[in-house]
């Protein structure tokens, strides 16, 4: 009996501590993946607006970054599922949510949302590559010699090229157009995707902190703010390492190079692009951090003006308990320093690099914030609760919803994205596709 | 047959057959049979008559089934002291389960205060449940429909459906709710749903030595709880949040949230 109760401890224990008076059942439940979960869902719709603006709105200065967006976009989407998957406690059950939805809560839709919006992203990639496809399959189709690797590329492309193998001007146009459609019905499911994701956290009317209707605007502005800032990181790291490949030649590196010869990639080229995406993502990035500060600031001041009930422990977590993690993290590092950095004149991309590095920083601990922090206070309003990210596993919980886990989470998309990048070459040149 | 017929067909013949079949979900006999106009369950609390200690949760606890070393509680008992300065002390250490012998007011990380008698204006004890509300937020938030209201007023979870997601736990605004250590599931207060469905009585208010605890049909104008409710001055708690709670406490003071 005795080394049972050293063992009972329930979820949420292990990383709370109670101060004051706090309700028996009270405990941190939704910990570190759930600050991943809109953190990631974020990137993705972010990432697919971004390559969005190319698509529907013809911004041309974006057409280089916009394609590898869309690729990214479809890379870090099974990854948004993931921190769920960890958080939840009957993971097993998970596809309950699919089978039996209960429409009255705002997790429901998540199945519905998540698969359309998967099944728009991987269309779009279908139309903006088919043509691609097909002329890999038949390059392929022609060789006479096939190494391991090549027999398994022509074998996907066949699958995935469905049998469309007409590359008539007609069908090509055609494809043009369902790629703006495609684009064009995304953006609303992309911040839907997003809006929802705040939805879930400003319906809850038990917490003071999240209960706002603001809370999935601010969601959907912060998202795109972080998937831009992931791409301009992303995309200018992985034109590096092209530049470093093509340089050498180490064409395993360069899936386009496979495709067309080594003449296809010239580093010089590749810095010029490199340059001016970066630094025209980055005026994007300007717009939509502004938004997304505004709205949130917007949300303090309205909380602290109609001062009810509620905030007199809001003012406690906020200016006292967060004040650091809020203030000084947030809107100093993660927003305000960018800002500056990326205002000054003769932005470079590594200036842009760093700048959206913070960002990325802010957005984080912007849902680490709304997340953790609203779970900060008791629900009496008399007590507080501090969570203490495992860092070091001890049990299959903490390594789920602990560091561990969480890192797990943030490195999934680039795995995927490596392979993707395999059949779908995201730095492909204009030549090839729309 | 042509494809193109085939697949008309079969799309007419899918949407006819789910049309009709549908018409069984609206009246579905079970359901008809489950509903109860003539039952709804509530419960009440006199305060003044709890002096904390801490029966009801440890019955609680036992009956059904929560680990007693594990710290979460189906319900408990909160301790309030008001001090001459106007300052309001509250504890409730692991839900009451050894009950109040001690006069340390536990502050979890603050430690343990000692507030002077001379100083206490007023002390009292205040035991928590689940308030089966007639709109309860949990069964809203519930993303698979795993937590559900009996015809006569009970919110339920199902441990054979229920995914652990956490929703519903956030959803309480009285923060009855909890993962059961052992199950891995939401849990929360059933009123004793195997026992007052067989006409015994809840497991805490069995336990409770003093009766301040009771459960009781609302819908029976004869009921002993159904007539504390309408002849004396009951409070519920945080009806801001529209809830709309079933559990009604005699001697409720502002101070209790």
């Amino acid at each position: 009996m005795v080394e049972q109760v050293a063992q009972m401890v329930v979820h949420g224990e292990a990383w709370t501590i109670k101060d004051l008076f706090v309700l028996p059942n009270e405990y941190v439940y939704w910990s570190i993946q759930i600050v991943m979960y809109p953190y990631m869902t974020g990137l993705v719709a972010g990432a697919f607006v971004l390559s969005s603006l190319y698509h529907v709105f013809n911004v041309e200065k974006l057409k280089e970054i916009a394609r590898y967006a869309l690729v990214f976009s479809f890379a870090l989407l099974p990854v948004a599922m993931m921190p769920l998957m960890l958080h939840l406690q009957q993971p097993l059950r998970g596809i309950h949510v699919m089978m039996t939805p209960h429409f009255t809560s705002a997790i429901s839709a998540f199945g519905i949302v998540f698969m359309t919006y998967a099944c728009i992203v991987g269309a779009e990639i279908w139309f903006v590559y088919r043509k691609f496809f097909v002329e890999s399959l038949l390059r392929l189709e022609a060789k006479s010699e096939r190494s391991g690797f090549e027999s398994l590329l022509l074998l996907i492309y066949r699958v995935i090229a469905l049998g469309a193998r007409d590359l008539s001007h007609k069908a090509i146009e055609a494809d043009h157009k369902a790629v703006k459609l495609l684009a064009g019905i995304g953006i609303p499911v992309a911040c839907f995707l997003h809006g929802y994701a705040g939805f879930i956290f400003g319906s809850v009317k038990a917490n003071a902190l999240w209960m706002t209707p603001l809370m999935p605007v601010i969601f959907i502005c912060s998202a795109v703010v972080s998937g831009i800032a992931l791409c301009i990181i992303s995309y200018a790291i992985f034109m590096e390492i092209r530049k470093w490949a093509a340089r050498r030649g180490k064409s395993f590196l360069l899936p386009d190079a496979v495709a067309h010869g080594e003449h296809a990639v010239d580093v010089d080229h590749l810095r010029s692009v490199q340059s001016h995406e970066v630094t025209m993502t980055a005026k994007y990035l300007l717009i939509f951090m502004t938004l997304a500060i505004t709205l949130e600031l917007l949300d303090i001041i309205f909380r602290g003006y109609t001062a009810v009930k509620s905030w007199d422990i809001l003012r406690d977590v906020i200016y006292e308990h967060d004040f650091v993690k809020i203030f000084i993290m947030q809107y100093g590092i993660g927003n305000l320093l960018p800002f500056v950095i990326l205002l000054l004149p003769g932005l470079t991309v590594r200036r842009a690099v760093l700048a959206s590095l913070l960002v990325l920083f802010g957005v984080f601990m912007m849902r680490w914030n709304v997340v953790i922090g609203g779970q900060a206070f008791s629900l009496t309003f008399d007590g507080f609760m501090h969570y203490h990210l495992p860092i070091i596993p001890h049990d299959i919980e903490t390594f789920k919803e602990g560091l561990l886990g969480a890192l797990m989470v943030i490195t999934t998309p680039f795995v995927i994205f490596y392979f993707l990048n395999m059949i779908i070459p995201a730095f492909m040149e204009d030549r090839d596709t729309h | 047959m042509k494809r193109r017929d085939f697949l008309k067909n079969t799309a007419v013949f899918v949407s006819g057959v789910s049309i009709s079949l549908s018409a069984l979900e609206f009246i579905d006999p079970k359901e008809l049979l489950a509903a109860n106009p003539k039952l709804r369950w509530g419960f009440l609390v006199n305060t003044y008559k709890c002096v904390g200690c801490g029966f009801c949760v440890k019955a609680c606890k036992i009956e059904n089934d929560i680990p007693l070393e594990a710290h979460v509680t189906r319900t408990w008992v909160e301790r309030y002291v008001m001090t001459k300065s106007g300052e309001t002390i509250r504890d409730c250490p692991n839900g009451a389960l050894a009950g109040y012998t001690s006069k340390l007011l536990d502050e979890n990380a603050s430690g343990m205060r000692l507030v002077p008698d001379e100083e206490i204006t007023q002390a009292f004890f205040v035991p928590k449940l689940c308030n089966q509300c007639s709109t309860p937020a949990c069964v809203q938030v519930c993303p698979v429909g795993a937590t559900y209201q009996t015809g006569d007023g009970v919110v339920l979870v199902d441990r054979k459906w229920c995914i652990g997601c956490g929703y519903c736990i956030m959803g309480c605004p009285y923060g009855v709710r909890f993962f059961h250590p052992i199950e891995r599931v939401a849990d929360k207060c059933t009123f004793c749903y195997h026992r007052i469905s067989k006409g015994g009585n809840t497991a805490c208010a069995q336990a409770c030595p003093f009766g301040a605890r009771q459960i009781g049909n609302l819908r029976d104008p004869n009921d002993p709880v159904a007539k504390a409710v309408m002849n004396e001055r009951v409070g519920v708690l945080r009806s801001e949040y529209g809830t709309k709670p079933n559990v009604y406490y005699i001697g409720l003071n502002e101070e209790v949230r």
